[in-house]
């Protein structure tokens, strides 16, 4: 491969902002027909590089080369004519318009009197969708596919101009497994065409899937290009943060106390149906399965979200109705939420403020809130959690998406909960903090917290659970001992197969 | 020293904008007319804000939950005419409190609408602004309301009378901007305001009751127009059925101008006392250089544009930021 002509080159890219170096001398190349993946913890300049490709910042120092050309990006429309076009993660469709019209927006063909010409339009965009081959049409609503498919037309938009290199910003974050697959193949014909494409990802299999090469940036430095087939993840996790990371299966268990949490025949409409489960004292159960399985409804019931259709919820032996997260938090159940940014925090609001926020009614002094109590509790869990802010008035916004996550965690630890439960816990969290919250999990269970996890994530499953729940389509299929557990019978439960053995 | 570039002054200018305009203004002013900055003047400036000021208080509460209130302007004409017939029919030591009662309750409905109902609050307020305007003329059968007796009653203390050589207009909006400053800045009640504002979503999430925290919003606001119609009443004795018409505009300016945003979530009353103080001297500059008092409508309409202009650059930092 190493003849090729890179179809984008990066040279010696410096960009500095006030007080931070955030890239620091990149270089790398990207050659016709590869994937690339370029990874790094969050904050090690990935968005940065990106922002610099697409003309959104300019270089302080360095080049962008594209076909051997030295050229200046002056924004994502000048990259996109350059053949240089991003897949983001949030995708920007018009959810009224039709799947042709969202493609060709803006530049839309037409014939006499400027009217759009709809059947060359139609004609083109079937061609671009035939590529991908895909299951809807050009006249489709976008509005009405799912977001796998809004993705693919996302994708479709980008094949309008003759890309040289298409880079994938998280394509999968919101992706099913099968949806992945459809993706994947997508990807590997682009490959086929001789395109570059680099992806960004976070998810280690999926970069050991597809990938063919990989480059790391830590803290704004380049780390270093390695071939994917001659590395493995504990290799790219020590350049990510020069050391080794812990992906082992619990091993270790703890005095498991009094039953704190008990569900019998809980179900909720279509989403499930008939889940009964129980959690102890100083236990981890880890809920496993694909992305529409149920697990996050569950997890709304017992949090007050959603009322149950029938079934019963029983903390520490007594039955509870639960209407609302206050009920909830009444009752001594925590929920950190699976999307932080929208569910748990109010990004507007200083760090202190957002962990004390259930519990501001109790802490204080006369009619007012105490700040001394207040500033007491997040000391406390700053120190416990090693969140790093300069102070607690740093507005939650400002924070990386670790420590954000950890002030929800430090939300939800505060009020010392009967029940904590943990909806993806890491999601879009960078491996070093991922750890640190594994950590945490197991920690509190030895201090007798009843903690459920539930997470899109084997690895996490394996790696933070006593029991792991798995489930299909909105049942729960089976319930393993960490003893008993294995990627295969995990995967086959989680799969529909093998129901045999119903929890 | 580092060199001012464009940028630097373009984020200067978003940041601290409306201050640097006010200060342009009052510059301007006092050139133009010696007696601006005359201490009889500048009093004379905040008494006749304060209604408008009182009213501002309760708005800001309903904007930094993430709402909005546009009935408080013919809300606070009903409570005006209201409070004034009832002067006579039962006497002031009963109107006063019947005409509280009356306003609560139409807050309360609002918030009803809004809270538990989850109805737009710019639909529901903009109704009611139209829909109370009705009730008024309904209530008066369309005549202006008089107080028979204006010389013999002790009603006349809260609009035109002095403690200690201060106004009570002025007394009355600082003590209810104390006490409301202090509400939203220091107690659980306040901070679950922002949280509500700030993120509804993640409110909830940490078992925040959304609905009751929106609704207190729209009593206070009720109660904040209840005071006003006071004011209002007790200042001039007898009243128009349209005397708070177009209020809920200068309010909104006011609120905005002292930086809250529409959004919800930011905001204080501290800031918003300065936006009525900003407004009500402008309006009095104009008016003192000659301007007809019918062109302040324009202006309060220039100055929202410009405070939401200049809130939105600061977020951005630059000035020029066409829809692309």
């Amino acid at each position: 491969m190493n003849e090729q002509t890179p179809v984008l080159r990066l040279e010696g890219i410096v960009k500095t902002f006030p007080g931070v170096r955030a890239l620091d001398g990149v270089s790398l190349s990207i050659l016709p027909g590869e994937v690339h993946a370029l990874m790094g913890e969050n904050g090690a300049g990935k968005s940065t590089l990106m922002k610099v490709l697409g003309g959104i910042h300019q270089p302080d120092e360095g080049q962008i080369i594209v076909s051997e050309q030295p050229v200046v990006m002056s924004g994502p429309l000048d990259a996109k004519a350059k053949g240089i076009v991003f897949i983001h993660q949030e995708l920007s469709l018009a959810d009224e318009l039709s799947v042709a019209e969202n493609i060709y927006l803006g530049e839309l063909p037409r014939k006499r009197f400027g009217l759009v010409d709809w059947a060359e339009l139609e004609t083109r965009t079937n061609a671009i969708l035939e590529k991908l081959k895909v299951s809807f049409d050009a006249k489709t609503r976008v509005g009405d596919l799912s977001i796998a498919n809004q993705q693919m037309v996302e994708i479709a938009r980008a094949l309008t101009v003759d890309a040289k290199a298409v880079i994938f910003d998280e394509p999968t974050a919101s992706l099913t497994d099968a949806e992945k697959i459809v993706l994947f193949e997508v990807i590997s014909d682009l490959q086929v065409q001789g395109v570059g494409i680099a992806y960004i990802s976070h998810r280690m299999e999926e970069i050991f899937k597809i990938t063919d090469r990989i480059s790391v940036l830590r803290d704004g430095q380049y780390q270093g290009t390695v071939n994917t087939a001659e590395t493995d993840e504990e290799g790219v996790t020590q350049m990510m943060i020069g050391r080794k990371l812990d992906l082992s299966r619990n091993e270790s268990h703890h005095e498991l106390g009094e039953v704190a949490l008990e569900v019998r025949g809980l179900s909720c409409g279509d989403l499930y149906q008939d889940v009964s489960f129980e959690v102890r004292r100083g236990e981890v159960v880890g809920f496993y399965g694909l992305v529409g399985a149920g697990r996050t409804e569950i997890a709304e019931t017992l949090f007050g979200l959603r009322d149950p259709s029938a079934g019963t919820i029983l903390i520490g032996g007594e039955e509870a109705k639960i209407h609302s997260p206050y009920d909830a938090i009444e009752r001594g159940i925590s929920l950190v939420p699976e999307d932080r940014k929208d569910q748990g925090l109010v990004l507007g609001m200083n760090c202190r403020d957002n962990m004390t926020l259930p519990q501001v009614d109790e802490l204080k002094a006369g009619p007012f809130v105490s700040d001394g109590a207040e500033i007491a509790i997040f000391d406390q869990y700053r120190d416990r959690l090693d969140i790093r802010t300069p102070s607690w008035k740093q507005l939650v916004g400002n924070l990386s998406g670790g420590n954000q996550q950890k002030i929800v965690i430090g939300k939800w630890l505060s009020m010392r909960p009967d029940v904590l439960i943990v909806d993806e816990p890491t999601r879009g969290i960078d491996v070093g903090s991922k750890a640190e919250i594994h950590n945490l999990i197991r920690d509190l269970a030895a201090h007798g917290y009843a903690v459920i996890v539930i997470s899109s994530e084997m690895p996490e499953v394996l790696h933070v659970s006593d029991r792991i729940v798995a489930m299909y389509s909105g049942r729960i299929m089976r319930t393993f001992t960490s003893e008993e557990v294995t990627e295969d019978n995990l995967i086959q439960a989680i799969s529909g197969i093998g129901s045999d053995k119903v929890a | 020293m580092a060199r001012l570039t464009k940028k630097d002054i373009g984020g200067f200018l978003a940041r601290q904008g409306i201050l640097v305009a006010f200060a342009l203004f009052i510059i301007g002013f006092t050139i133009a007319n010696e007696r601006f900055l005359d201490p009889d003047n500048i009093m004379g400036v905040i008494r006749s804000s304060a209604i408008l000021g009182v009213m501002a208080l309760g708005v800001t509460f309903v904007v930094i939950s993430g709402n909005l209130d546009l009935s408080v302007g013919s809300m606070m004409s009903f409570s005006t005419i209201v409070v004034l017939d009832l002067h006579d029919k039962i006497g002031p030591a009963m109107a006063i409190p019947a005409m509280f009662a009356m306003t609560l309750a139409l807050g309360a409905f609002i918030g009803f609408l809004v809270a538990y109902l989850k109805l737009n609050s710019l639909i529901v307020t903009l109704g009611m602004l139209s829909a109370i305007h009705g009730l008024t003329l309904t209530y008066s059968g369309g005549k202006n309301m008089d107080i028979a007796d204006k010389e013999g009653t002790w009603f006349s203390v809260f609009g035109q009378g002095d403690i200690m050589g201060i106004s009570v207009p002025i007394l009355i909006f600082l003590l209810l901007a104390a006490f409301l400053g202090v509400l939203l800045a220091k107690t659980p009640f306040g901070r679950k305001v922002y949280s509500v504002g700030g993120n509804g979503t993640a409110a909830t999430f940490s078992g925040v009751r959304r609905a009751r925290v929106v609704f207190s919003c729209y009593l206070i606001s009720a109660f904040c127009v209840a005071t006003a119609g006071l004011l209002q009443a007790s200042r001039s004795l007898g009243s128009q059925n349209t005397v708070g018409q177009g209020l809920e505009l200068e309010v909104l300016a006011a609120v905005i101008l002292g930086g809250a945003s529409l959004l919800g979530g930011s905001g204080t009353i501290f800031k918003t006392v300065i936006g009525v103080l900003i407004l009500g001297f402008i309006t009095n500059g104009l008016l003192l250089v000659g301007l007809e008092f019918y062109v302040q409508f324009v202006v309060t309409w220039v100055i929202i544009i410009l405070a939401v202009w200049l809130d939105i650059a600061a977020k951005r930092g630059k000035l020029w930021s066409p829809i692309a």
